[in-house]
This record gives structure tokens, C-alpha cells and sequence, in this order.
């Protein structure tokens, strides 16, 4: 079957379905439908004049972590509520030259600090499979958006899974690059040696070409790596004959929802019927340790970077108090919400005298841990498959109290910034009628992998087919 | 690992946040607990291992010193919660 349509119907057409589900959902911090439909008609221009790319006229959400020169861009914060930003993301930037259609900015945790977007300032957004749980986080926004068929896809970032986590709660397809694959020109800083920016998508086709127009250096970013960014679709390939796939035992955590185990063991069965090895006992030792690591790194280079907002330059300023000092302490204290602040308290006292070795010097040493396991597990497997998340969707308001809980729900996917390296999360079954995520992992810059495992598996599985009954 | 309520409000203080008292109690509890379980840590021998800052080993990456376009000062300043000319303007700092 095949139909012909122009991005306005495209473009209208999504448009109609945000009016009829985002009341229920909320993936969307601001809608920018005119701006889309003055897109929507100059792609139907450039597709007129055959100039069109794979993404020309193809509606989208940005997270609204990623900057948009005069639309407002919020971080789901009240320090920057009424913040509208004087340029572009680099990413931003190359989506609009493929064409692309901005539909809006997506809701997400305050600062992108959290794993179940109820830390936006605003509200919290709902899971579409159960709108009574949450859609994970932070980019909980850009996911129950795909999921919800309120975007064709959408741009997060993930720092320690913001990506991949909302991905496998909402049954979608993310992807969170490389360090230094896609330029963070433009996305606003929580932890500057952890932070990508990646698609959230249908499937891996389509992350595979969002990938291709958003990666690549940029020398705005000095972290942004000077490598070549090959087409990916050439990976995109029936079959895993001589792909070689370990199953790291760390990452089956105590606590883990048994549904999600079963689901796991059963996607890499599958990998293995398409004819890929799979050695289904890695050890990575160090994996338990991630989680101390990462809280410790991330508040520690949050910390520093949410110096910025002190009601100065820009962003929710406190006026009335006595002198600037007070000013500035009462502009970060009502400007910013618990978690943030909880963060910057985390990692003020890492950094401090008499702590500073203690505990983020020995963080940094311990990542060297971390990612000389994976290198040297990189030298015998391919990939490395792993459960996304240890549960599925948890209920909205159940674990707000109790930080490490919440914590916990990222422990799949925290060793693969620490490390730096690519992590894929596709849909691999459902838990109690929730989606639940397989991550796949690779070596740095080799996305290569991640695609043709993932796709191999979507050609040979309908998992990512299905939709929510909204 | 029982932080004080004076070691909050110190760190409070470092990182320039207004902390009202109950906050500083609720925070006090919740890093406790938290740094308690980062003393895991400490099990682990990383005597001879060096720290890792970053993960992608590039040094000294340098731009070409060119006179370029700076942000568009109207733009910027729209955002400036106080301005005086085509300045920022701040409290006074000293008395």
C-alpha cells in the first residue's frame, strides 16, 4: 500500500491528533502550530522543486532542553518560564536546512534531572500505554509525543537515560549517540561530560536517518568529535549472521520486574535465531557501582553549570530583597524546584574543600573502572544487550519521596555515559501490558552496530508496531 | 554519614541557593541517606587507577582567532531582567 501525501496533510494531520489526545497526555510544553504550517508549506515547496530529503515536510517536537531562536525554551523550569533564547541549536539548526516541521517543545524533568518527568515545574506528562503512570524521563515529553502519534519523532537528551529510559517506558525507539557524535551547541548544560542529544522515534529506520541529518562536528562544540558520519541506512540489513552479542549478568539487578526479565531473555533468543553468537554470561564487576558514580559526577558538573542562573542576565529574577547577594539566593531558591536544587546541593558538597577527593575524584577514578570493562568486553562481543529498564511504567507519585528509588530506575543505563559510549533502546515485549525496552550497546562511533541489530530485530518482531489505545 | 543542619546551610551558602528551614531539614535527611550509600565506594581499590574527567580523549581543540558575528544584542538583552543602555545591570554588590 502506498499513499502519497503532502507535508501540509502530514503536517494537519498531526496537528488534529495532538488536539484530540493532549489534554490526556501533555507531551507538549509549547505548541508551535502556526510556525509548523508555514514549514509544512515550504517543504511542499522544496519537495516541488525536488530538493527534498528524507526529512523534508516530516513533523517533529524538540525537547525543550534544545534552544530555538525566538521560541521560548523553558527546561520545564521556572527559571526560564518566559526565557525566549537569541539563536539556535546547532541541531536546531540542522533539522530546519533537511526540512523539517517543528510541532512543539516538549515537556521533560526541571533541567532534565529526573526519570519520570514529574520534576517539570509545569506537569507532570502521562504515559500513554496508562495515563496513569508515568512516561519515564527526563525526555518523558519527546516520548509519549512519538508514542501517542502527536510527532513523527522528537529530539531528547540523555545525560544517564533520558532517552533510552522514557523510550522503553512509552514503547518507542531511542537512541542516545556517542559522546561527542551531536553537537550540544545549543542544549541548554546539566553534566557537560555526560550530556547527547538523540532521537526518540518509531523505529530504528527512522533513527537511523534522524541520526544522519544531526550528527556530525561542529566546531561550536569543542567536545564535538572530529569524525566522519557515514549514511546509515547502509546499515540497515536483514540478519545477524557473525554478529557477536554478550549479555552482561550484572545488568539482571535484584528487583528487577520478572515480566521484563522474560521479555529480555526472549528478544535475545531472537537475536540468536537471526544468527547472531550470543555468550549469555558477561561479568562487568563494576557495573553496581555506576549509580554512586554517576550521582556524584552529574550533580558535581550540574552544580557548576546551574551557576548561570542568577537572575542577571536572563531567566526569573527575585527583586525585592535588600542587595544583590540576597537577590541571588532567593532568585535560585524560588526559581528552582526540589530536584534541581537537591543536585546542586549533591554536588556543591562533592566539589567542596576536605570532600573534593573523597568522593569525586574517586567517582572519576571508579568511571575508569567502568569504561575499561567495556572496552575489553568490546574486544569479544559486538554488542552488549541489556534490559533498558529494571520495571516498566511505575505509577505517578510513587517514588517522588524516596530519591534513590527514583534513582534506581536508571541503573541500565547509567554505565553507558559514564563510559561515553552508544546505547540503543528498542521495544522488546510488554510487562503487565506495558512496554518494556531492550538496550543494546557498541563500541564509541560505532551507531553502525546499534542500527543493524536493532533493525534486524524490528524486521523480524512487531513490537515497536504497536500502538496505545489512547 | 549524619550531615548537620550548619553543614547544609554551609553548602547552601556555597552554591548561593535560599534555602527556607524545612527545606534545609528535608534536605539535610535525604543527602544523608544518600551520601551513606555512596560509601560504597570506598570498597573499591583504586589506588593505581588514574580519574577519567572525560570520556572522548580530545586536548587542546582551538578555534581560528576570526572576528565573527556575536549574538544580536536586542535579542539578548530582551531577556534581561534588569537593563540599563546596552548593559546588564546588577544590585549594588559593595555598600
Amino acid at each position: 500500500m502506498r499513499r502519497e501525501l503532502s507535508s501540509r496533510e502530514l503536517t494537519e494531520a498531526v496537528l488534529a491528533r495532538i488536539r484530540a489526545v493532549e489534554d490526556r497526555v501533555r507531551s507538549y510544553v509549547t505548541l508551535t502550530e502556526e510556525l509548523a504550517l508555514e514549514q509544512a508549506a515550504r517543504a511542499d515547496e522544496r519537495i516541488a522543486r525536488g530538493e527534498a530529503g528524507p526529512l523534508t515536510g516530516i513533523p517533529m517536537a524538540l525537547k525543550d532542553v534544545i534552544v530555538t531562536r525566538g521560541i521560548r525554551t523553558t527546561c520545564s523550569s521556572r527559571m526560564l518560564e518566559h526565557f525566549v533564547p537569541p539563536y539556535d541549536a546547532t541541531v536546531t539548526r540542522r533539522l530546519a536546512e533537511a526540512g523539517a516541521v517543528l510541532l512543539g517543545k516538549t515537556n521533560m524533568d526541571e533541567f532534565a534531572m529526573g526519570s519520570s518527568t514529574e520534576n517539570s515545574a509545569f506537569f507532570p506528562t502521562y504515559n500513554p500505554w496508562d495515563l496513569e503512570r508515568v512516561p519515564g524521563g527526563s525526555s518523558g515529553g519527546s516520548a509519549a509525543a512519538v508514542a501517542a502519534g502527536e510527532a513523527v519523532y522528537a529530539l531528547g537528551s540523555d545525560t544517564g537515560g533520558s532517552i533510552r529510559q522514557p523510550a522503553a517506558l512509552c514503547g518507542v525507539t531511542g537512541l542516545k549517540p556517542t559522546y561527542g557524535l551531536v553537537s550540544r551547541y545549543g542544549l541548554v548544560a546539566f553534566a557537560s561530560s555526560l550530556d547527547q542529544i538523540g532521537p526518540l522515534t518509531r523505529d530504528v529506520e527512522d533513527a537511523a536517518l534522524v541520526l544522519g541529518a544531526i550528527a556530525g562536528h561542529d566546531p561550536a562544540d569543542s567536545t564535538s568529535a572530529p569524525v566522519e558520519v557515514p549514511d546509515y541506512r547502509q546499515f540497515l540489513q536483514p540478519g545477524l549472521e557473525g554478529v557477536r552479542v554478550g549479555v552482561p549478568r550484572e545488568y539482571f539487578v535484584e528487583g528487577m520486574d520478572p515480566a521484563v526479565r522474560a521479555s529480555v531473555e526472549e528478544a535475545v533468543r531472537e537475536l540468536e535465531r537471526l544468527g547472531a553468537s550470543v555468550d549469555w554470561d558477561v561479568s562487568l564487576p563494576s557495573t553496581p557501582y555506576a549509580l554512586s558514580v554517576y550521582y556524584i559526577i552529574a550533580p558535581s558538573e550540574a552544580s557548576s553549570n546551574l551557576a548561570r542562573y542568577d537572575g542577571v542576565k536572563y531567566g526569573y529574577a527575585y527583586q525585592e530583597g535588600g542587595g544583590m547577594w540576597e537577590n541571588m539566593e532567593q532568585t535560585r531558591g524560588r526559581g528552582f524546584g526540589d530536584e534541581v536544587k537537591r543536585r546542586i546541593m549533591l554536588g556543591t558538597y562533592a566539589l567542596s574543600a576536605g570532600y573534593y577527593d573523597a568522593y569525586y575524584v574517586k567517582a572519576l577514578r571508579v568511571r575508569t573502572l567502568i569504561r575499561r570493562e567495556f572496552e575489553e568486553a568490546f574486544q569479544r562481543y559486538d554488542v552488549l544487550v541489556t534490559p533498558t529498564s529494571p520495571t516498566a511504567a511505575f505509577k505517578i507519585g510513587e517514588r517522588v519521596e524516596d530519591p534513590l528509588a527514583m534513582y534506581l530506575s536508571d541503573v541500565c543505563t547509567l554505565p553507558v555515559n559514564i563510559a561515553g559510549i552508544p546505547g540503543l533502546s528498542v521495544p522488546c515485549g510488554f510487562a503487565g501490558g506495558l512496554p518494556v525496552g531492550l538496550q543494546i550497546l557498541a563500541r564509541p562511533f560505532d551507531e553502525g552496530s546499534l542500527l543493524r541489530v536493532g533493525y534486524a530485530y524490528q524486521q523480524a518482531t512487531d513490537w515497536h508496531r504497536r500502538r496505545p489505545p489512547l | 554519614m549524619a550531615l548537620t543542619k550548619d553543614e547544609v546551610a554551609h553548602i547552601a551558602r556555597l552554591a548561593r541557593l535560599g534555602l527556607t528551614d524545612g527545606e534545609i531539614e528535608r534536605f539535610r535527611a535525604q543527602l544523608s541517606q544518600i551520601l551513606d550509600y555512596f560509601q560504597e565506594l570506598r570498597r573499591i581499590d583504586t589506588e593505581d587507577v588514574p580519574p577519567t574527567a572525560h570520556s572522548l580523549p580530545l586536548q587542546n581543540v582551538t578555534a581560528p582567532d576570526e572576528v565573527r558575528p556575536s549574538l544580536p544584542v536586542e535579542e539578548v538583552l530582551a531577556n534581561a531582567p534588569l537593563r540599563e543602555d546596552d548593559y546588564f545591570r546588577v544590585r549594588k554588590v559593595l555598600e
